[in-house]
């Protein structure tokens, strides 16, 4: 989210590295500095709100304090509650996701590689895009009830599309000169696949790959709060249903998280297998 | 005409990268004349288009100092107009607005002065162009409009023409001379053109690199128009030349164009 | 006329008519991409009529047309529809102006970027649709929870390429702002602003799309009225047609709309090179 803009902030690199021991100083109380500013605002809430809850301001019915929240993730993760639940969500986004994206994936690359393919399949494709995927969910509720199945066909649904449009339009992409060069290099087919087009497609490829990721996770928030037995989202359902508001934020939370650390992980592999490229932006 | 209106005291620039300190200007001295025409030439690395940024205020990180009509430079402005290499205009202005700027076009006398300046730079019909539709010729003359509009005391041009083809870099020179021969505006011109430094200039300021200084100032005496085939044109070229070539230890490739 | 009617496979036999007379209509591009819905609707439609699917889980198209029009003439289908395109806007306009204004605030400040967005992006990571069962627990299954949950989904977009929009601007620009001595506002009126646009407007439409997604789920999750409660509530009684109606309709409009941004956009963009816009 960095950028170039005219502001008057230089990277310190310019700052000349005459006193190499201050700057590194400087480097700390920089990013000290600005850690501190990001985690004010938070604090404050946090604090706020404790010191509300503590002196009974807001109903523990409608708004835990922090305290309890806390109190109630060790619980949960006392009696097993929590794992179990967690287990199970992200099985059922991990199958989705493996399924709808490896689909997408493959279709992707399917379409980009064959244009004949791609003009019968891609219209078709968009015009599906077209619907909402959670709007989806009565139809597949009808047809498959409320089980696994069901849940994740629906994340299947939602991880499908950014593998697929990522896909194929990284290889659509792939710089013409480049192919002209393996061309005139005289590649066997197999070669400027692997050598070429995929390492080309990368960026895009792994693109997809987080934003799918995304998609499966929100997906499967969706599917387990509109109905199921098991998992974070029958948590918050039980928190709704029994009166108890803490395991709702505990899930709300623990969507959160989960969410965030996948991401976060993806981003890794990103920036490890992009380490080539000068124009990659996060 | 003989007062001078910009004076250069002993500048000079230093850039201090990594661990290397480059010495781009060194006790450089110039005075200039209220309404003349000045090049400055020199390969690259010479400290042309720095000097440039210094009288305009842009760089501020000088020793010496540089004085417009008695007062020191500390920040850019109206009163010092900058044309850079780039024509710089807002793509999601029309001509007309661009000039402009942040004067508004609903005010009669702004409306009449930049209506006589598209009319100098020779654009008129182009009022409501956007720049997408203008060459790049066409947006340079529009970048100098818009420059002229603020009256400058100076106009500074940082190699307005160098990313233009051959003939219309011509006619851009031609253009320029006509603005300049109509309101008279000191122009501190910066190029490596040698060509272009004799056609435009009254004096042609020669810079030597490393460290940036100047190396000699040749007088050109030729009344406007100047011809470029003709046989003191030649001449001048060849004198300016050997002062390049007048050097004691070998210098590295410069970028000339001759 | 002979690319067409040859690629199909009919070079000398008989008129080849209908190919030539269907490749004068639309391209190939276009009859290929067809193709597969096309036949989709034909095979389906004769299996239904042939009793060979189940009517009620897999409606004929003709079915499903019908239904259609049986939920337009008895004005069960605007009145529902109404009721969603109001709530969607709502959403869209609160969570779309706050994401825009505090984009637009944290892009000009460096300082408020430093303190507001580390919260924002904390908030982002939240799935908005994960909170439907809080704000149901503080607002009720009222209108306000449905609206905050679209304003919720419609902010961040907006936000983010707001911010993205205003610090692209082009330095070279500054530059020439400053030797020409705008003042801050002016610089902020009419160079931040206006190069922030193209970003903007894609904030816009991808806001519009999340509020739109926003708004189904919402009501899928729980209300008495919409678009969302037509399907949910048909899916109860096993009316098959009309969910495929919802499907539809909640697909047409989504498009719409973005066809309606994009059309505003290349008014606004008219100055845009269009070697660098798509």
């Amino acid at each position: 989210m960095e950028s170039n803009a005219g502001t008057l902030s230089r990277p310190l690199s310019e700052a000349g590295r005459a006193d190499a021991g201050a700057n590194i100083r400087d480097v700390w109380k920089e990013k000290g500095g600005t850690l501190a500013a990001g985690l004010l605002l938070p604090a404050i809430v946090i604090a706020v709100w404790q010191t509300a809850g503590s002196l009974g301001w807001i109903s523990p019915r409608f708004l835990p304090d922090p305290y309890t929240i806390l109190l109630t993730f060790r619980d949960l993760a006392a009696t097993g509650e929590l794992g179990a639940d967690l287990g199970i969500s992200l099985q059922r986004a991990a199958i989705g996701f493996l399924l709808g994206g490896s689909l997408g994936l493959l279709l992707g690359l399917l379409n980009g590689f064959s244009k004949l393919l791609d003009e019968l399949v891609d219209p078709t494709l968009q015009m599906i895009r077209l619907v909402p995927h959670l709007a989806v969910s009565p139809l597949i509720i009808l047809w498959l009830g409320f089980g696994e199945t069901s849940k994740v066909v629906m994340i299947a649904l939602g991880a499908f599309f950014p593998l697929y449009l990522n896909t194929h339009l990284g290889i659509r992409l792939v710089d013409r000169k480049l192919l002209e060069v393996s061309q005139v290099l005289d590649f066997p087919r197999r070669k400027v696949l692997s050598r070429l087009v995929l390492p080309a497609a990368l960026p895009n490829i792994l693109l997809g790959l987080r934003l799918s990721l995304a998609v499966s996770w929100l997906g499967l928030v969706v599917a387990e709060l509109i109905g199921s037995q098991s998992g974070i989202g029958f948590l918050i359902h039980m928190g709704k249903q029994d009166g108890v508001p803490a395991y709702i934020f505990v899930g709300v939370i623990l969507f959160a998280v989960v969410g965030k650390l996948v991401d976060s992980f993806v981003r890794l592999l990103e920036r490890q297998l992009l380490k080539w490229s000068d124009s990659y932006t996060g | 005409m003989a007062e001078s209106i910009l004076e250069i005291d002993n500048v000079s620039r230093v850039f201090v990268q990594n661990k290397s300190r480059v010495i781009a200007l060194d006790r450089v001295s110039l005075n200039v004349k209220r309404g003349e025409f000045i090049t400055l030439i020199g390969p690259s690395g010479c400290g042309k288009s720095t000097l440039l940024k210094i009288i305009a205020g842009l760089d501020t990180q000088h020793k010496g100092n540089v004085r417009l009509e008695g007062e020191e430079i500390a920040r850019p402005g109206i009163d010092k107009g900058f044309i850079f290499q780039e024509p710089r205009l807002f793509p999601w202005l029309t001509v007309e607005k661009n000039i402009a700027g942040d004067l508004s076009l609903r005010r009669p006398e702004i409306r009449e002065r930049v209506a006589e300046l598209i009319e100098l730079v020779r654009l008129k019909g182009f009022e409501k162009a956007y720049p997408k539709e203008l060459s790049g010729g066409m947006a340079q003359r529009v970048a100098i409009a818009r420059a002229l509009l603020r009256s400058p005391k100076v106009l500074l041009l940082d190699e307005p023409f160098g990313a233009l083809d051959a003939f219309t870099r011509s006619h851009m020179q031609e253009v320029l001379l006509e603005i300049w021969e109509k309101n008279r505006t000191t122009m501190i011109f910066v190029t490596h053109d040698i060509d272009e430094a004799i056609f435009l200039a009254n004096r042609v300021v020669i810079l030597k690199p490393r460290p940036g200084s100047i190396r000699g100032i040749v007088p050109i005496d030729l009344p406007y128009p100047r011809k470029k085939a003709s046989g003191s044109f030649q001449e001048l070229r060849v004198k300016i030349l050997s002062e390049f070539e007048k050097v004691d230890e070998p210098e590295p490739e410069s970028n000339f164009v001759i | 006329m002979q690319g067409p009617a040859q690629e199909t496979g009919a070079p000398n036999r008989g008129p080849g008519f209908t190919a030539e007379a269907l490749s004068r209509l639309a391209g190939r591009k276009t009859l290929l991409g067809a193709l597969i819905p096309v036949l989709l609707l034909i095979v389906w439609q004769f299996a239904s009529s042939k009793g060979w699917i189940d009517d009620i889980l897999y409606p004929a198209p003709t079915t499903i047309a019908s239904a259609f029009y049986d939920l337009v003439s008895s004005g069960t289908l605007w009145d529902n529809l109404r009721i969603s395109l109001a709530r969607a806007a709502a959403g869209f306009v609160l969570g779309g102006t706050a994401g825009l204004a505090l984009g637009v605030l944290v892009g000009l400040s460096r300082r408020s970027e430093k303190v507001l967005n580390p919260s924002v992006q904390m908030i982002r990571m939240i799935p908005h649709l994960a909170l439907v069962p809080l704000f149901v627990l503080w607002f009720g299954i009222g209108e306000t929870s449905k609206v905050l949950i679209i304003a919720k989904g419609a902010f961040f977009p907006l936000y983010i390429n707001a911010f993205i929009g205003i610090r692209n601007a082009d330095n070279k620009l500054f530059e020439v702002a400053k030797v020409l001595e705008y003042s801050r506002w002016t610089t902020i009126r009419m160079l931040v602003l206006p190069s922030a646009m193209p970003n903007m407007i894609l904030g816009t439409r991808v806001s519009l799309g999340l509020a739109w997604l926003g708004l189904v789920v919402a009501e899928l999750m729980g209300a008495t009225s919409g678009l969302g409660y037509l399907m949910s509530d048909a899916r109860q009684f096993s009316q098959t047609p009309i969910v495929f109606v919802g499907i539809v309709l909640f697909a047409a409009i989504g498009k719409l709309a973005d066809t309606g941004v994009q059309a505003v956009e290349r008014r606004l963009l008219n100055w845009q090179d269009s070697f660098k816009g798509q």
